[in-house]
């Protein structure tokens, strides 16, 4: 299959490529965030004067000079509206100064007085006596409970997963300019138009004079998919001091600031026959939310459309504490979710005596389980049967601790993944030029994911045009309006706008071009109304093979691959990276990644990258990501579905399985750290 | 807490002078600041990234004298005289040097934001291992290392890439290793 | 960060004479300058000691000098370290990224603090930052804090995997003080907590170190390192070991464990039940376990006793084999 290598390689290889506070501006000024240090409480003084009166600061903002905001539906986005403090580490001051030193040193010294409460921060202290208690029932078919009791095999296990960090390598930023009524951000986004509706709203601005530029963005996995307070505090920061800003958190400030995945506390339980057909599916789900904004995780998400089961109960409640606000974080709901299917379906799989990659082909379901829906196209047993065929699962002995080698134990996993797939309206530009080029314009983002390629290849396809006569212009709120980065829609929803828009540009192109070009502008709005139903999703599996060192309880993952059918994969060089960066993220969340709650203080406890782990280079040996041909005709002009996520889910249930067949040892609480697994080998 | 909160300490100067990608440069420093930010404030080189501000990530990774370090642990007040390398001086002229090349055949990199201290890092270790210098996964760590993948994995750890570009970055060192060189 | 002042010192005297109390010296900066952005040093002064004449390393005794000022990378690429010290060269190559040990200096490594979080983080109490303020880690977050000589006043570990290699090579470091040159074995250099944890060492405040001697080994010697990931992360439990074997007897050994205490840790007592004892994993695993007697694990890391326990036995065990078989 043909390839296009990334667009902005180049740029990004010598250094070119600006990020957000890159961009040169005179005369910019310095602002650096203050984070509450109560868990709970009210602000009872700022101490502003003291550190007013340090040369070269210019001013202090915060719940007592702070200028009235528009409410919007996030409240992390009404920066110093109020005196409350609703978790520790939550942004409640900021200095501005000349240089970045002094902003620095000055935000250090302020002193602010906190009256400060009792708080409740732990996910597993949360009482089941709380208002906070019920679970909402997400879906509820056949009588999951009668079924449940009267199965001939079963397994009833609670799964958790711990606070999670994106932790993109970009922290929040932004460089914020007003020239009059008119604002200009240069900010780290997950997409332009959604920052630039956001702010229009919160400073009352016709969106017209805001205009948020984001080309380059240095990651965000769901952390920069809402507008940040970051973004809020430069323009506010600017307009006080009458000058243009900087505005980077700090590491450490992203971990309260820019959202999280929360902890979830998942119990399971699978009903099933004797030869492991399933006939009951619970799962419920306990995750926490902060006490100024909800968000449901929905890990119950992939539950509903996994298995065939006649009888099946989802459900899930959110205890409200006082911590920072959880967000999205790649692939949420799916992620989690699957984590806790996954393992039971291994525990099933290891009751019943079936191989756990025949157990899921046996219950592969015709239709969508949710609804009865129609799939668009569904390949889950395609992608596992040729797993294992890669894998060379066949020559695998089920029993656990049966291969070791020296003081090591070997063993092989495997997990199923699922995505769903969804489309947002989207506008898109398409102009030709008379020299033969052609220019695409849209607000979509490009945060790592190759969707500047992508849609390169797309508008060149279209075009019937070579992709160098094609050149996409993303990243800019000023461009045609985009849906966000987020929800492995992007390349499918722009893509959508993009094709569209060279479809009808290209009828226009029976006459020369003239002069001045011919430009057309389509929005994809009624097509997606239009859209027959059907349950359309990816799907995938993980093949993971660990070796456990048996005295230090150290786990290495000499093989990974991942098979996927997510359509027609529309730049193979570029996706392949982004399915290995899911599927690694899911071998940090496996094995490492893990943010703690500081009890006694609030918020998170480790809050650098020394003390939250990711992988690095060592970690990661043998990885193989590959896709199957999937031809779908009833998602999108290109076929495509989403990649973005599906490759971290399901990865971490995959290592987990591989180290139980290791060692005999289920791990159910994540990260499988030497500290969980030595004290059961 | 401390005593010395109290009063209100101007800031240090100092002059110094740095060679950056083989220009001199002459500059009063404040004596807190990093060569990390005097290069992306003052000289205006934002190639060179901030990820942690403390060495935990290794997205400001430039070379200082020929050897690779953290830009955003170093004074720029101690580096007076010192020869830096930056991404931006990596290529000559306009053509890439054999890593960066490497990179982009390789896709090495998603977001981007890591790769300048990748490069910087990896053009280094090429270095290292011609000199002879083992690693912790070095079988002997008094023989000549071999730079087969494990010893590129561990030697590249330093820098991480949450967008998980790991095996391209493997391979594309891999590759500018057997072209015979980073630079 | 502090404003301060800078001063480049052009001999270790003048160094010295520089220090007035509110003053830090300055290394390569790999975990000074982390800890001035934190705030949680805030020198008025700081004395640049790394281009004092200490950047060599030199045979001496049978024994070798490093010193203070040689680099990380420097010290385990040295070919003498290598071929006679691999414990050391080890240790080094185990701790941090290449980028970091490019800069870090031998003196500065000995002298990292503690990366407990309650220690690194200015608005939370900490007994070591902030005397008498409290130790919230006791109850709080632990899981890699010490299991041996900790007190009610401080849990938390010395982060350095090259003081754990020195400690088993019976090092002493030279110390340039006010009253002049010392030296100073590592095993009383390092303190436990007791009721004072603000200091870690013994040095006195002005004191500067020089160099590191070493005395001759003449033992196979090997270090280990577990983490939570492969790479670039401090230790769970580390060790530094050395034996000499003959005729399927322990002639002389030497442990030490990093990542366990406030200090780097000699396994004395385990030294003492091997040497003399047959070269067996059952020896080796007596001798550990003895050690480890000593051990009172806090809520969350009690994986820590047989984590060390088993990194002892496996370590010489490995040691063991990799001997027998030159000899065969």
């Amino acid at each position: 299959m043909r390839s296009l290598e990334r667009v902005e390689a180049r740029a990004k290889v010598t250094g070119a490529a600006r990020y957000a506070v890159e961009y040169p501006v005179e005369n910019a000024a310095n602002v650096v965030a203050v984070a509450a240090t109560v868990a709970r409480g009210e602000i009872e003084s700022v101490g502003a004067e003291e550190v007013l009166a340090l040369p070269g600061v210019l001013a202090v903002l915060s719940c007592e000079n702070a200028p009235k905001l528009q409410s919007v539906d996030d409240a992390e986005l009404e920066v110093f509206q109020s005196r409350r403090v609703a978790y520790r580490g939550q942004l409640v001051a900021a200095v501005v100064a000349e240089s970045l030193e002094t902003a620095r040193a000055a935000a250090a010294r302020l002193r602010i007085g906190y009256r400060a409460e009792d708080h409740h921060v732990l996910l597993e202290d949360a009482s089941d006596d709380s208002d906070d208690s019920d679970f909402s029932v997400d879906i509820e078919q056949g009588d999951p409970e009668t079924a449940f009791a009267g199965a001939a095999v079963s397994v009833d296990a609670t799964y958790t997963t711990p606070a999670e960090h994106n932790n993109p390598m970009e922290p929040h930023a932004t460089l914020a300019a007003w020239d009059g009524d008119e604002l200009t951000v240069h900010d780290s986004n997950q997409g332009s138009t959604t920052v630039r509706d956001a702010l229009a709203q919160i400073f009352d601005l016709d969106p017209a004079r805001v205009h948020v530029v984001s080309p380059h963005v240095g990651g965000g996995f769901g952390s920069k998919g809402t507008p940040r307070p970051t973004v809020v505090l430069a323009a506010m920061a600017a307009r006080a001091v009458g000058r243009p800003v900087k505005l980077a958190f700090t590491r450490q400030q992203m971990f309260p600031m820019t959202g999280y995945r929360t902890p979830t506390i998942q119990r399971v339980r699978l009903g099933a026959d004797a030869d492991g057909t399933l006939t009951t599916i619970v799962h419920e789900v306990t995750q926490q939310a902060s006490t100024i904004r909800d968000f449901d995780e929905g890990a119950t998400k992939p539950m509903r459309i996994m298995y065939r089961a006649p009888h099946r109960r989802a459900a899930h409640r959110l205890v409200r504490l006082d911590v920072p606000s959880p967000s999205w974080m790649r692939a949420p709901g799916e992620c989690p979710g699957m984590w806790a299917l996954e393992s039971a379906m291994d525990e099933l799989a290891v009751t019943t005596g079936i191989d756990p990659v025949e157990l899921r082909v046996r219950n592969e379901p015709e239709t969508s389980p949710e609804d009865g829906s129609p799939w668009s196209s569904r390949n889950l047993v395609a992608c596992l049967r040729e797993g294992a065929e890669r894998f060379g699962w066949a020559d695998r002995d089920p029993m656990p601790c049966a291969r070791r080698e020296g003081r090591t134990l070997v063993g092989t996993g495997v997990a199923s993944a699922t995505y769903p797939v969804n489309r947002e309206p989207n506008e898109a530009t398409a102009r030709a030029e008379p020299d033969g080029r052609f220019t695409i314009r849209i607000a979509a983002a490009d945060i790592g994911t190759g969707a500047r390629t992508a849609l390169t290849v797309i508008a060149a396809e279209a075009l019937k045009a070579e992709p160098d006569r094609v050149t996409v212009e993303i990243g800019d709120s000023d461009l045609p309006r985009a849906s966000l980065a987020g929800g492995s829609t992007g390349t499918m929803s722009w893509g959508t706008a993009v094709h569209r828009a060279c479809e009808a540009l290209l009828a226009e192109l029976d006459v020369p071009v003239p002069p001045e070009g011919v430009e057309v502008t389509v929005g994809t709005e009624d097509e997606l109304k239009a859209e027959e139903k059907y349950a359309r999703h990816a799907f995938g599996a993980h093949f993971v093979e660990v070796s456990v060192d048996i005295d230090t309880g150290e786990i290495r993952v000499p093989r990974m691959l991942g098979v996927f059918a997510a359509g027609r994969i529309v730049n193979p060089v570029t996706a392949r990276s982004q399915l290995l960066g899911g599927m690694i993220m899911g071998l940090g969340m496996a094995l490492m990644e893990e943010s703690t709650t500081d009890r006694e203080f609030g918020g998170f406890l480790n809050h650098d990258l020394a003390q939250y782990h990711v992988p690095v280079c060592a970690d990661v040996r043998g990885l193989e990501a590959v896709w199957l041909d999937e031809e779908d005709r009833h998602l999108n002009p290109m076929g495509a579905k989403g990649i973005g996520e599906i490759g971290i889910v399901g990865a971490a249930a995959a290592v987990a399985n591989a180290v139980h067949h290791a060692t005999g040892v289920r791990v159910r609480d994540l990260p499988i750290t030497p500290s969980r697994l030595l004290p059961s080998l | 807490m401390n005593s010395t909160n109290t009063s209100a300490e101007p800031p240090v100067h100092a002059e110094i002078t740095l060679i950056v990608n083989g220009r001199e440069h002459r500059l009063a420093v404040d004596t807190r600041a990093s060569l990390l930010d005097v290069l992306r404030e003052e000289l205006g080189l934002t190639g060179t990234k901030k990820g942690c501000d403390h060495g935990q990530c290794g997205a400001c990774t430039i070379l200082v004298g020929g050897r690779r370090a953290n830009g955003c642990l170093a004074l720029a007040v101690a580096h007076d005289g010192a020869d830096i390398v930056t991404v931006e001086g990596l290529a000559d002229g306009g053509e890439l040097s054999p890593m960066q090349a490497a990179f982009v055949e390789r896709d090495a990199f998603q977001c981007g934001y890591c790769t300048p201290g990748q490069l910087c890092s990896a053009t280094a270790v090429l270095d290292e291992v011609a000199r002879g210098w083992p690693s912790v996964v070095t079988p002997d760590v008094a023989a000549q290392p071999e730079l087969d993948e494990d010893e590129i994995r561990e030697r590249m750890s330093g820098n991480i890439c949450r967008c998980g570009a790991y095996p391209n970055i493997v391979a594309a060192v891999r590759e500018a290793a057997g072209h015979g060189g980073g630079r | 960060m502090r404003p301060f002042a800078y001063a480049r010192a052009q001999s270790a005297d003048e160094a010295v004479s520089l220090h007035d109390g509110d003053t830090h010296y300055l290394g390569g900066g790999t975990n000074l300058v982390d800890l001035m952005r934190l705030g949680v040093e805030r020198p008025a002064k700081l004395i640049d000691v790394t281009r004092l004449p200490y950047d060599r390393i030199e045979e001496n005794g049978g024994g070798l000098f490093i010193g203070a000022a040689v680099c990380n990378s420097d010290l385990a690429a040295d070919r003498t370290v290598r071929d006679r010290y691999p414990v050391l060269a080890e240790a080094v190559l185990a701790g941090a990224s290449g980028q970091i040990r490019n800069k870090a200096t031998v003196g500065g490594n000995l002298l990292q603090r503690t990366r407990c979080s309650y220690f690194q983080d200015v608005t939370k109490p900490c007994n070591k930052r902030d005397p008498g303020s409290g130790c919230p880690a006791r109850e709080g977050e632990h899981h890699n804090l010490a299991i041996l000589g900790h007190s009610p006043h401080c849990v938390a570990t010395h982060p350095s995997d090259m003081a754990v290699a020195l400690t088993a090579l019976d090092a002493s470091v030279r110390v340039l003080g006010s009253a002049g040159e010392r030296g100073v074995p590592l095993s009383d250099l390092y303190r436990l907590p007791g009721d004072d944890p603000s200091r870690d060492t013994t040095l006195e405040l002005g004191d500067l170190i020089t160099g590191i001697q070493t005395p001759p080994l003449g033992m196979a010697s090997r270090y280990r390192k577990v983490r939570e990931r492969a790479s670039f992360a401090f230790a769970l439990v580390s060790v530094a070991v050395a034996l000499d074997i003959a005729d399927g007897t322990v002639r002389d050994c030497r442990v030490a464990l990093g990542g366990v205490a406030h200090r780097p840790w000699r396994a004395r007592r385990a030294e003492e039940l091997l040497r003399g004892a047959p070269a067996t994993e059952a020896s080796y695993l007596r001798a550990a376990q003895a050690e480890l007697e000593a051990a009172r694990p806090l809520r969350d890391n009690g994986f820590k006793v047989p984590l060390a326990t088993n990194l002892i036995v496996r370590t010489l065990s490995e040691l063991t084999a990799s001997e027998q078989g030159d000899e065969s």
